[in-house]
Formats: structure tokens, C-alpha cells, sequence
């Protein structure tokens, strides 16, 4: 188990966990149960634990798949700077956020996994784990054309047309490059 | 002229899946027959007339989704039962390939089942929910309506079950009633497994940190037991037979204000939990899983001999090894256990032998904690060697690909790991003059990155290269390599060493190419050097790959169906 990155568990149980903060909100608010108002702060907490965790942070190692349109919220979520960045952090905020729910029938499971979620990131965050953005790949395609100096101004060194014609024999010779071919002009190796 | 097409690959993909929808079609309608029939029972029947004043439609809701969870839990755990699949697989093995491929897509049913729970989950909680909410108000309620007279009715000593509402007193919160019940209690467990099950098991998860998904989904043993337990307080509540004959509610309810005070009123109604019924749809799956684990273990103890063990380069391992009474077939796989690394992990391998071969392998790469640890075990040459259990072999039986004239075989990335066992078996297949053999010519693309990590495969090409030169059949099989992930520097060599016979990459006769085929061109020439055959096109690699090809076997099957037809198929391994 010494390679899992617990904080890319707690962010799919985090998320999970606003959504279902959101959806016994939504029941206790338009069911007007008693003390419905902790049903409206659920929906209010839910929608703010999504926003956080839906960009995914970037894996220490290998690829990272992005979220359907995450890069938005990415920048925005980057503002914040050492509070996203820090899973001690964001440990406590969701535990934070989870008490209020806790007092409605309604949003219980909300906390439970909110709760749960936390304590994922606090382990995470005392193995040193960090969020950090994903970043679109800067387009690396040189400019055409940006090399190219001007045009080779001698024809390429050919041997005389007999040498040419013949086929090389010993196939397994990888040593000489070239094989019968004598250059008449010293040509250098340049490619790296 | 696509459209003609159209109707043929349509028509040959219901051939070769009118099982599976079939199957699919009929787990959707009993989904929606069970949910309709408890609805209407609850939402008409007379003897929740009284519960159904209280508490409304939310009722119907609860218990239909209830019985559809009861339904789908059965069934979740059916498709995770391998070996009882390999058996059923085995039994009809002289049917055709048709009726043995729904079976290997167990693991698509399993998930689709898992998101059925979880939708009928929400809606059997929402629905819960407000009849908590409607119970706790109709006991509070002051205003003698039916409701709370019907809400008070425990307060009567004599007869002791005979209450309606589980809310007994106007100061119990709905929270404290749903803790202190079994079904609450039990419920909020369950559901919080669930999640947990899901959250771990999403493809994110799952792909990157398998071991992490592997333990926590044993947490559905604590669902199945709370599962198991939920029912067993009998909250919900129905009017017993004898009520009903002595004051049936369409005669006594509107006069409910004077149950019981006159000689002439109505009784007041007497009610009965209805008894716990999840366990009854339960019980086999867990025998039949239960048992599948015990056969599981019982295979996993059967000795295992290690044969040879070779690294290849890149940190690939490949283990040859001799099992009593284990025969393969192409393309299938098996799961491999080592207790010396972790005592509960099972992980999958695609076996990389040939059925004709005296001993089955696998090629085991670094893809995470438990495949690196094993490399190391392997690594100390001087150790004792570490005891392997094997399960299997799993999956596809995918004898199509000997069927066809000509095969086109394309393995993208790490899907090029079955190619490896089909392509020995169709040597030696070949070799012997296997008249189950029809192929004639095999045309391979290998597209990966780059071949580090599958050096070994590179071998076996080169190795079945020179076999077919001895034999004098060079054009049986030709293959080409692309490489996906090349920069200027490789281009470069390649470039310089244009002349040389064999690939400077891989040694190999065919030359490699850079970036990924283009399809048409391939296609077209396949076409054009075999006029009159039938290809089968075999892929195993991504979907957009899939897309791609099977629109070009689209493309490129004549309309003449004597001429040129190309026939795809997608094999998930």
C-alpha cells in the first residue's frame, strides 16, 4: 500500500460526500422538515465542497486524467494559494463544514462521509501529500521554418554512379556505417 | 454507399450481442416490473390504508425501491463469481462463441448493477426520509385529525404490537428514532459502505491504486450483513386480517373520533410489522459466493511449479510455470497470488503461452506496489523461490481468430500481451497443419510508445521470424511496428541507417515506423492483395482505436459480399 495517494481517495469521497450534502438539503429545504435550515446550510456547504474538489489534483507519479472542465476552476482554485494547497487544511475545513449538517436527519450521511473524507485527508497530509494544479502543456511545436537558415548551397557528397548501383552483401556488418560508400568530402555526424 | 454497410455491421453486431441485450432488456424490465408492482401494492392495497394516511405516497416509494435494492443485491454478487462463470462457460462449450461472450463481461455487469443500487438507494432514503419527517409531525400533531389518533394508538397497554407510528412520544427527534431502531441504524451503515465502495472503485482509483480499491470493497460484506438485519424491527406497518374483517378502514375511517366508545363504533385497527424479506434474496448469492471463494482457495492451494523465471529487459518478469490439470486457451488470463508479498491480493495476468506449449507463462511488468515487490522477490536469484498460487484461466475464448482467411491483428500498447499467445499458437498451429487452422496470412500492427518494456515481445517476433524463414515462409506473417512516442533524435538514427537490413530499434527485418498508421492506406492495401477473402479484424487497445478501424472496415468491405469483407471485432481480453 506504500504507493497510494490517499488524498486522490479522499477527493472522490470529498466530492461525493457534497454531492449527497447537497441532495439531503435540497429534500429538508423542499420538504420544509423541521429545522430546515440546516438543510439550506447543507446546500450551501455542498456546492462549496464541489467547487473545491472538482479539479483533481496532480498524481506524484504518472499521468493525472483531468475532470471533464476542470482547468476553470483549477485557476481559480490555485488563487488560494497554501490554503487549498495544504491537506492539513482542507482536513479541517471539511470536518468544519460537516458539524452543522450533522443535526438534520436529512444531511447525517453528508457528515458521516464528509467526516470520513477529512480524516483521508489528514492522512494524506501527514504523509506530506500536496495539491497541486494540473497545467496545460505548453505547446512545445517549434515554428516552422525557425531552423532552417537558408538553403544548403553545395549538392549532398554522392560516390560515382557504379559504387551506387551495388547492393550492400554482409547484412550483419552494423559497424561501418556507410558500408562501400567512400565520401568524397569529410562528412561529420551532426545528429546528436 | 456507407448505408448498405451500415446495416450489415449493424446487423453483425446484434448477431454476435443479441444475448447480452437480451439479457440486459430483461434485467431492465424486472427492475421496472418489481418497482411498479410493490408501488401499486403499497399505494392501493387496503391494508396500508391507515400507514398510507400518514405518510402519503412516500410509502410506495420506499417499498418499491426496497425491493428493487432486495433484487439488485442479489444480483451483484452473481457476476463477481468467476469460477462459477468459467463453469457455466464450460458447459456450453459446444455452443458457439456467442452465448459464451456475455458471460465474460461479468465485471460490466457488475458495475452496471452497483449504479442501479446506488439510484434505488437515493430514492428508498429520500422516501424514507419524509416518512420519518411525517410520522415525528403526525405525532406532535394536536389537531385530532386521523393521523395522530392513528399516531397515538400505542398508548393503549392491551395490546402490545398493535402500534402504527415507531415515533411513540412528541419529544422524540427523527434523529434519535432512526438511531435507536435497527433499520435506521443498520440503514446508515449500509449506505455509508456503499459509498465508501463506490468512491474507491471509481476508474481513477481503481486503474492507479488497485490495492486501495481491492480492501475496501470488502466492505460489502458489512452491507450485506446490515442488508441482512435491515428489515428485522418490522417498522413498516399494515392492518392484520382480523382488523380488516372486524372494521375495515372504508367503513371506519371517517369515524375515527369514536373508535372503541360505543357499542355500535368501529374497533380501532390493529396493526403487524411486516417481517424482514432481504435475506430471502440473499442467501443464495452469499452460498454461491461463499462457495466461490472456498473453491477459489481450494484451486489456489494446488501446487504451482515454476519452471523457468527470465528478466527481460525494462523490468518485465516473465514466470514460466506447470500446474496439474490447467489448460488455456488463446487470450485468456489468470490471477495470480503471492503470500509472501500479501497474503488477500489476487492480480490479473494475461497469459502469455500458447495452449500447445508444455507450460503456461506470464510477463509480469513494474506497474505498481505489489508488481514491483514481485520483481524483487525474483530478483535475489539466491533465495529459495517464492510460492505462487494460480486461479484460472479466465475470459474470452477467442477462437474467431482462427477462423478468418486472413487476420488482422492490432495490439496498441500493453493490449499487445494476448498477440503474444495467439500469435505462438497460430504458429504452431501452422506448423502441425491444424485443419482448425484457416489463416493464411496474418497481417500484425503493434503500436505502442516505445518497446522498452516489451523487449520480450520483440524477441518472440524475432524468433517467429526466423522460424517461418526456415520453413520458407516469410509471407505468413507481416507485422509492422509504429512507434508513438519518437522525437527528432530516433527519427534521426533511423533516418542514417535507412540501408541496414534489420530495424535499429528492434532488430528486427521490418522496419519500424514512427507516429501512429494511417489506416486508409492499410486497408486499402489489404483489400487490394486479397480480393475475395473475408478478414477478420482483431483489435485489442483503446476505444477511439476501435472507432477509427471500425469505420474503416466499413469503408473498405466491398458491397459485393463475394468480394472483400472485413469483419471487426473488438475483443476485450
Amino acid at each position: 500500500m506504500g504507493q497510494i495517494e490517499w488524498a486522490m481517495w479522499a477527493n472522490e469521497q470529498a466530492l461525493a460526500s457534497g454531492l449527497i450534502l447537497i441532495t439531503g438539503g435540497i429534500v429538508a429545504t423542499a420538504g420544509r422538515f423541521t429545522q430546515w435550515y440546516f438543510g439550506a446550510y447543507s446546500i450551501a456547504a455542498g456546492v462549496l465542497i464541489c467547487l473545491l474538489e472538482y479539479p483533481r489534483g496532480k498524481r506524484k507519479k504518472g499521468s493525472t486524467m483531468e475532470r471533464c472542465g476542470q482547468k476553470y476552476l483549477t485557476t481559480v482554485v490555485k488563487l488560494f494559494g497554501p490554503l487549498t494547497r495544504n491537506y492539513y487544511i482542507r482536513a479541517v475545513l471539511h470536518f468544519l463544514l460537516s458539524v452543522p449538517a450533522g443535526f438534520l436527519l436529512a444531511t447525517i450521511l453528508g457528515t458521516v462521509c464528509l467526516v470520513i473524507a477529512s480524516v483521508i485527508y489528514l492522512l494524506a497530509a501527514i504523509r506530506g501529500e500536496q495539491w497541486t494544479p494540473i497545467e496545460p502543456k505548453p505547446k512545445e511545436r517549434p515554428q516552422v521554418g525557425g531552423t532552417i537558415k537558408q538553403p544548403p548551397t553545395n549538392p549532398p557528397p554522392r560516390p560515382p554512379v557504379e559504387v551506387r548501383k551495388k547492393p550492400s552483401v554482409d547484412k550483419e556488418e552494423a559497424a561501418t556505417p556507410g558500408g562501400p560508400q567512400v565520401n568524397p568530402i569529410p562528412v561529420t555526424d551532426e545528429v546528436v | 454507399m456507407e448505408a448498405p454497410n451500415l446495416h450489415l455491421t449493424m446487423g453483425n453486431w446484434v448477431a454476435n450481442h443479441w444475448l447480452s441485450v437480451l439479457f440486459l432488456v430483461s434485467w431492465l424490465g424486472l427492475n421496472i416490473f418489481l418497482f411498479l408492482y410493490a408501488f401499486l401494492n403499497y399505494e392501493k392495497s387496503d391494508k396500508y390504508y391507515y400507514t398510507r394516511e400518514i405518510l402519503g405516497t412516500a410509502l410506495a416509494f420506499a417499498r418499491a425501491s426496497a425491493l428493487c435494492l432486495n433484487f439488485n443485491s442479489m444480483m451483484i454478487l452473481i457476476p463477481v463469481c468467476r469460477n462459477l462463470l468459467s463453469f457455466l462457460r464450460g458447459t456450453c462449450s459446444f455452443c458457439n462463441c456467442t452465448l459464451r461472450k456475455p458471460l465474460d463481461h461479468n465485471l460490466i455487469f457488475h458495475r452496471l448493477v452497483a449504479y442501479m443500487i446506488c439510484i434505488f438507494t437515493a430514492i428508498h432514503v429520500i422516501a424514507h426520509l419524509f416518512n420519518f419527517e411525517r410520522y415525528s409531525r403526525s405525532q406532535q400533531a394536536v389537531d385530532g385529525s386521523l393521523a395522530s389518533v392513528l399516531s397515538s394508538l400505542s398508548h393503549h397497554e392491551k395490546e402490545k404490537d398493535s402500534w402504527l407510528n415507531p415515533i411513540q412520544s412528541p419529544n422524540t427527534t427523527v434523529m434519535y428514532a432512526t438511531f435507536t431502531s435497527i433499520a435506521g441504524l443498520t440503514g446508515v451503515i449500509a449506505t455509508t459502505a456503499l459509498v465508501l465502495m463506490v468512491t474507491s472503485a471509481m476508474e481513477f482509483i481503481r486503474r492507479n491504486y488497485f490495492e486501495l480499491f481491492w480492501y475496501t470493497h470488502h466492505l460489502f460484506i458489512v452491507y450485506i450483513i446490515c442488508l441482512g438485519i435491515h428489515g428485522l424491527g418490522g417498522i413498516v406497518r399494515s392492518q392484520t386480517e382480523e382488523s380488516m374483517d372486524e372494521s375495515h378502514p372504508y367503513n371506519c375511517s371517517i369515524s375515527f373520533l369514536e373508535w372503541d366508545k360505543y357499542e355500535w363504533s368501529c374497533r380501532r385497527p390493529h396493526f403487524v410489522g411486516h417481517p424482514p424479506e432481504s435475506w430471502k434474496w440473499i442467501l443464495g448469492p452469499i452460498a454461491l459466493y461463499i462457495f466461490e471463494r472456498t473453491l477459489r482457495f481450494y484451486r489456489s492451494q494446488q501446487k504451482v511449479v515454476i519452471t523457468k523465471v527470465v528478466m527481460h529487459p525494462s523490468k518485465v518478469l516473465e514466470l514460466q510455470m506447470r500446474k496439474r490439470g490447467f489448460s488455456m486457451e488463446v487470450g485468456q488470463y489468470i490471477f495470480v497470488n503471492c503470500p509472501s508479498i500479501s497474503f488477500l491480493e489476487w492480480h490479473p495476468f494475461t497469459l502469455t503461452s500458447a495452449p500447445e506449449e508444455e507450460f503456461f507463462s506470464i510477463h509480469i511488468r513494474a506497474a505498481g506496489d505489489w508488481t514491483e515487490n514481485i520483481i524483487r522477490i525474483f530478483e535475489r536469484q539466491h533465495s529459495p523461490m517464492p510460492k505462487i498460487e494460480v486461479d484460472g484461466p479466465f475470459g474470452t475464448v477467442s477462437e474467431d481468430v482462427f477462423q478468418y482467411e486472413v487476420a488482422v491483428l492490432i495490439g496498441a500498447g500493453i493490449g499487445v500481451t494476448p498477440f503474444a499467445s495467439i500469435l505462438k499458437s497460430i504458429w504452431y498451429k501452422f506448423q502441425r497443419a491444424d485443419n482448425k487452422l484457416k489463416t493464411q496470412k496474418i497481417y500484425f500492427y503493434w503500436i505502442c510508445r516505445e518497446t522498452g518494456a516489451f523487449a520480450w515481445f520483440n524477441n518472440l517476433l524475432n524468433s517467429l521470424e526466423q522460424e517461418m524463414e526456415e520453413l520458407g515462409k516469410m509471407d505468413f506473417l507481416n507485422y509492422h511496428l509504429f512507434l508513438t512516442g519518437w522525437d527528432s533524435n530516433i527519427a534521426g538514427h533511423a533516418a542514417l541507417n535507412f540501408d541496414k537490413a534489420t530495424d535499429i530499434l528492434t532488430g528486427l527485418k521490418q522496419k519500424t515506423s514512427f507516429g501512429r498508421p494511417m489506416w486508409d492506406n492499410e486497408f486499402s492495401r489489404i483489400a487490394a492483395a486479397h480480393p475475395k477473402s473475408k478478414v477478420g479484424v482483431f483489435l485489442c487497445g483503446p476505444r477511439t482505436l476501435a472507432k477509427s478501424l471500425r469505420k474503416c472496415c466499413q469503408r473498405y468491405s466491398s458491397l459485393d459480399p463475394r468480394k472483400v469483407q472485413f469483419y471487426f471485432n473488438k475483443e476485450t481480453f
